[in-house]
């Protein structure tokens, strides 16, 4: 049951995009094309689940028996940054298509916040290691799930008449807020899920 | 003297990293359902940048260019860390309202952003001027984003304890502002602002030079 509650809170309640604010820059940045908007998706999943492995994995394993927990931001940015160059050659060597298709999205994953910010989550929420795994997964897949259906309003307002003030970011970000209110509805399923 | 004065109204006026280069938008939006958040976000991000932006003109010679984005990010940790424990210890409420937001702010563009453009290629002194006057452009326009969500969403502005408008103004305020939907369409109502006052003025330029 509680990885249902992690899966549905990811996915739908704490949304990364629309009730954590984190991952916004590649949110608006690549929400263009619906087709850019999932190959971003599928590397952002895929290294938020490795990250929040890894990340766990060296937390309990190096950081708190050495008593280095202070150095926790330094060694996770260089963990992922490290575990995304990894990734990156491994998928050169075994799956060349699958590089194509993901490889120019990685190096932009590094500094996407939602990466680094669900490494520290897992940390503080004290989960343990199954729970910070899916975790990782739940917020990637809904970080995806935000930014796919942007995409696919974005390319509907590229042909709508909108005020030339209006265009770009601020409609981008209005629609942004317009879909955080009809997520915000999801709290109420939880509520009747869990009471 | 003119060249450091000009780097601080750089940032805070023509290239404000929030409003104009729009860069850093998961804090400036996330923290700002009060003024005061704001405040204290944007004086961990002035000395992250000032800091970061003086050492990486310092080291720029000795590191190989190869290299030089990973020893950028070491450094910028480095003060992150540094703020992250000096807000631990002396202001643990505001640690705990602005959560992960301090440890994310070595992800943070405008930083990343001002080493690589800037930093990088300029003498240490300039560099920390630009620190400075970024800085500073952001810490005023979170205080802007937060002050105008705060008013909306509580009516009423508390600063350090002070409520400004005393009993507040009006008894039914609307909440969605200090929400999440509200930070996405506040931003967007004033990026717009912002848009049309600069159409404006350009057309009032183009319409007195002919």
């Amino acid at each position: 049951m509680e990885y249902v509650a992690i899966l549905l809170g990811g996915l739908l309640i704490n949304n990364y995009i629309f009730a954590r604010f984190l991952g916004l820059c590649p949110f608006v940045g690549l929400s263009d094309k619906v087709e850019t908007a999932t190959g971003m998706s599928m590397a952002v999943v895929f290294v938020m689940t490795m990250t929040s492995a890894v990340t766990w994995a060296f937390q309990t394993y190096i950081l708190d028996p050495l008593g280095l927990a202070y150095l926790q931001t330094v060694a996770f940015i260089l963990v992922i940054a490290t575990l995304v160059q990894f990734v990156e050659i491994v998928m050169l060597k075994v799956s060349p298509s699958l590089y194509r298709a993901l490889g120019i999205y990685l190096p932009l994953i590094t500094t996407n916040c939602a990466v680094l910010g669900v490494a520290i989550l897992n940390i503080r929420s004290a989960y343990g290691f199954l729970p910070s795994v899916v975790n990782g997964l739940a917020s990637g897949l809904g970080w995806s799930l935000a930014i796919i259906l942007f995409a696919g309003i974005r390319e509907r307002l590229a042909t709508a008449p909108i005020s030339e003030h209006m265009q770009g970011f601020p409609i981008a970000l209005i629609t942004t807020g317009l879909m955080s209110i009809s997520f915000f509805g999801f709290q109420g399923l939880f509520k009747a899920l869990f009471r | 003297m003119l060249a450091l004065v000009k780097a601080v109204r750089n940032g805070i006026i023509d290239e404000n990293p929030v409003f104009r280069l729009v860069l850093g938008l998961c804090p400036s939006l996330a923290v700002t359902t009060a003024m005061v958040n704001g405040f204290w976000m944007g004086m961990a991000v002035i000395f992250v940048l000032t800091c970061s932006n003086l050492f990486i003109a310092l080291i720029r010679g000795v590191v190989p260019s190869k290299i030089r984005i990973p020893a950028f990010i070491v450094v910028i940790a480095t003060f992150v860390t540094i703020v992250d424990l000096m807000m631990k210890a002396y202001v643990p409420e505001m640690y705990k309202t602005l959560g992960i937001f301090i440890p994310l702010i070595v992800v943070n563009c405008i930083i990343m952003a001002r080493a690589e453009a800037f930093a990088s290629r300029n003498s240490p002194i300039v560099s920390v001027a630009d620190g400075v006057g970024m800085g500073l452009g952001f810490t005023l326009s979170v205080m802007v984003i937060g002050a105008v969500r705060e008013l909306i969403g509580t009516g009423n502005l508390n600063l350090f304890g002070f409520a400004l408008f005393g009993q507040g103004l009006g008894s039914d305020p609307a909440m969605v502002a200090v929400l999440p939907p509200g930070a996405f369409i506040t931003m967007g109502l004033m990026l717009a602002l912002i848009n049309a006052a600069q159409r404006r003025k350009a057309k009032a330029s183009v319409g007195g030079e002919a």
